[in-house]
């Protein structure tokens, strides 16, 4: 199949594609899903972040 | 001088990426667009924009100039490694890991890992430890970056190594210096985009010179034969085919590089990645992480995968169509495959044809007869053919791509391939950097010190410490096999050192502090007296090994297997065992504590 006799290597290739097919149906099943209210915690969060980068 | 060994045009079209580059950072800058922002003001940083800026910090010069290289010398068994890069460090990643770490991050206002690790586990021990192994060790990977970088510039136009690196190591620095620095996600974004598109036209190409898929593979597979003998000791069975797997024989080795050390050590190294933990943190919520994983995933698959696959296939194109290798036949392989393996000679002024001294090589014939010599008073014919891509490259693996690039490719490409292998390694390098920085100001310093202040200045002299390290040690190795080696090793560190930590941190309750102290410890110490003392390759070049053993590579040399085994065959084991029995056995952590660390569980 494909030119590639060897099965563990053909294994490697076509997961390859199997595991980026995965990818793209979970995203697109879960893409709007998962939004999340922002928190205190999160704002706080970003202010010191934003603070940490201002140092470099 | 340069602008006449480069090409004037070639200056103008990377100066004007650059002042893109730049000038996206600078507006960004002004407009405040870097990701804190956009969470700060509440929106959302959009989903192609926080993928491609993942992935151009996950992807650098080291994967595609490195290990594609790897792939040229080894073959497409290294596409087990792209499975890991999508399924684990997407997929797994994005998944399990990083809604996880985004949301505990932000409770326990952890700003690095191993401030994280340390908030978590309450342990300020463990931050300056983490630190301080990141410190110390990021550089390495850095250098594999700057080293696949700089063996590009100097392939594609021609000019020293040493020259290469100065002017590559400069805009990396100017990068740094304008504001790299500042997690602007745009100008990663941009930079991963050129990536793809520079990525996909190579893919595209490389099928159509080596006559499409099926075809190519084809005639790949066919080239097994031409293993050259020393290779096919170790386990290489052609660029299409498994390495023989099993212990107590040296043509077992390659397996134990190939599957242990490159795909496991950084396929599952990934995971703990200091500086990609610490993008998840900087999204709004886990929807973007959703979204992400679609583009990241294809993002992945058209980095590596494609880097591998061209590595693997450049062997056909160097055969058939590459440099015209000339010589006598010493040994016919396959007469009906043209396959032989040849004494390379050069013909002088007077037309006399001279063996190249200590040169054979395997190639595919050509059958045409360029002249004659005569070999003990025999008359032989000299022959031309092409040979595999190590040959070409003169066994520096880390120059397959750079030479397939400027041999089969229209210049033009060799240009938009330098603008993809700049992006790659801006974006990498400037998040590697970012994590110099943060572990010397914010995880050793102030944790050392106790206070916040002088911070800013002990931040900016790690990472001018960092980056001279960074360059030193590419000036100083320069051989671009240690791209892979360099880079395994880190990530390997990572997996063996912190992967227990930080999965025990987001998922077991039951972890506790001195379990994820004494596995970051016991992780760490393997780790290292494994590299010191076991594996022959990085033993034989630190060099201590010798000294005890008067002159061994290894302690365990001579014994089959042993010196090739990857320290995260040994050290991330252990590592696991000691983070799950020392919690065990250690009183639990408080429940008012968990109950932070997981609230809204």
């Amino acid at each position: 199949m494909l030119g590639i006799e060897d099965k563990g290597v053909l294994t490697a290739y076509l997961l390859c594609i199997a595991s980026t097919i995965l990818c793209i149906v979970y995203g697109l099943l879960n893409w709007n899903k998962g939004e999340e209210d922002i928190q205190p915690d999160d704002v706080k969060w970003a202010a010191e972040e934003k603070k940490v980068e201002e140092e470099l | 001088m340069l602008a006449q060994t480069v090409g004037a045009l070639d200056i103008i079209v990377v100066l004007a990426y650059l002042l893109v580059v730049i000038y996206l950072g600078l507006l960004g800058y002004m407009r405040t667009k870097s990701a804190t922002d956009y969470l700060i003001a509440g929106r959302e940083v959009h989903p192609f924009v926080m993928a491609m800026s993942y992935g151009a910090t996950f992807i650098s010069t080291s994967a595609i100039v490195g290990f594609g290289g790897v792939a040229g010398l080894f073959g497409m068994n290294l596409l087990w490694l792209t499975f890991c890069n999508i399924f684990v460090g997407i997929f797994i990643a994005f998944v399990f890991l990083a809604p996880r770490a985004r949301r505990m991050g932000h409770i326990l206002d952890a700003h690095t890992f191993p401030e994280f690790l340390a908030r978590r586990f309450e342990s300020k021990f463990l931050q300056i430890f983490s630190g301080l192994v990141i410190f110390l060790f990021i550089p390495l990977y850095a250098a594999a970056v700057l080293i696949g970088g700089s063996q590009f510039i100097a392939v594609q136009f021609g000019v020293p190594y040493e020259t290469a690196l100065l002017v590559f190591s400069v805009i990396i620095a100017a990068y740094v210096v304008v504001g790299g620095l500042k997690g602007v996600m745009y100008s990663d974004a941009l930079q991963g985009t050129i990536m793809f598109i520079g990525m996909l036209t190579l893919l595209v190409f490389t099928y159509k010179q080596v006559g499409g898929v099926t075809a190519g593979h084809e005639k790949l597979t066919a080239m097994a034969p031409l293993v050259p003998g020393k290779l096919q000791a170790i386990g290489h069975r052609g660029w299409t085919a498994m390495n023989p797997f099993g212990w107590g024989d040296i043509v077992y080795n390659l397996w134990w590089l190939v599957i242990p050390t490159i795909t496991l050590g950084v396929g599952i190294g990934v995971l703990a990645q200091p500086q990609l933990v610490v993008r998840f943190m900087t999204v709004k919520s886990k929807r973007e992480l959703n979204r992400a994983v679609l583009i990241g995933g294809i993002f992945i698959l058209v980095m590596t995968g494609v880097a591998f696959v061209v590595g693997a296939l450049s062997n056909v194109y160097f055969a058939e169509m590459g440099p015209r290798l000339k010589g006598r036949v010493v040994k016919v392989i396959d007469a009906e495959k043209k396959q032989a393996v040849m004494q390379l000679m050069s013909q002088n002024d007077a037309g006399e044809w001279t063996d190249v001294e200590g040169k054979m090589a395997p190639v595919l014939l050509d059958g045409e007869v360029v002249g004659n010599t005569s070999v003990d008073g025999q008359e032989v014919d000299v022959v031309q053919g092409g040979s595999i891509s190590i040959v070409i490259a003169k066994g520096d693996s880390g120059k397959i791509i750079p030479t397939y690039i400027k041999t089969a490719l229209p210049k033009w490409f060799g240009l938009l391939f330098l603008l993809t292998l700049l992006a790659a390694a801006m974006s990498t390098l400037s998040s590697q950097f970012h994590t110099v920085g943060t572990s010397v100001g914010r995880d050793m310093w102030e944790q050392f010190t106790g206070k916040h202040g002088h911070t800013m200045m002990v931040t900016r002299i790690g990472i001018i410490i960092g980056i001279i390290y960074a360059v030193l040690l590419s000036y100083y190795w320069q051989e671009s096999t240690v791209i892979p080696r360099a880079t395994a090793i880190f990530f390997g560190l990572c997996a063996s050192a912190f992967l227990p930590a930080f999965i025990g941190a987001l998922y077991w309750k039951r972890m506790t502090r001195q379990g994820a102290v004494w596995s970051a410890l016991i992780g760490f110490v393997i780790t290292a007296l494994w590299l010191l003392l076991v594996k022959a390759k990085e033993a034989e070049a630190i060099g201590l090994v010798q000294k005890l053993t008067d002159g061994k590579t290894s302690i365990l040399a001579g014994k089959p297997n042993w010196d090739w085994v990857d320290p995260i065959c040994i050290a991330f084991p252990i590592s696991i065992i000691v983070a799950i029995v020392v919690s065990l056995l250690t009183k639990p952590p408080s429940q008012e504590h968990l109950n932070k660390c997981f609230k809204g569980d």
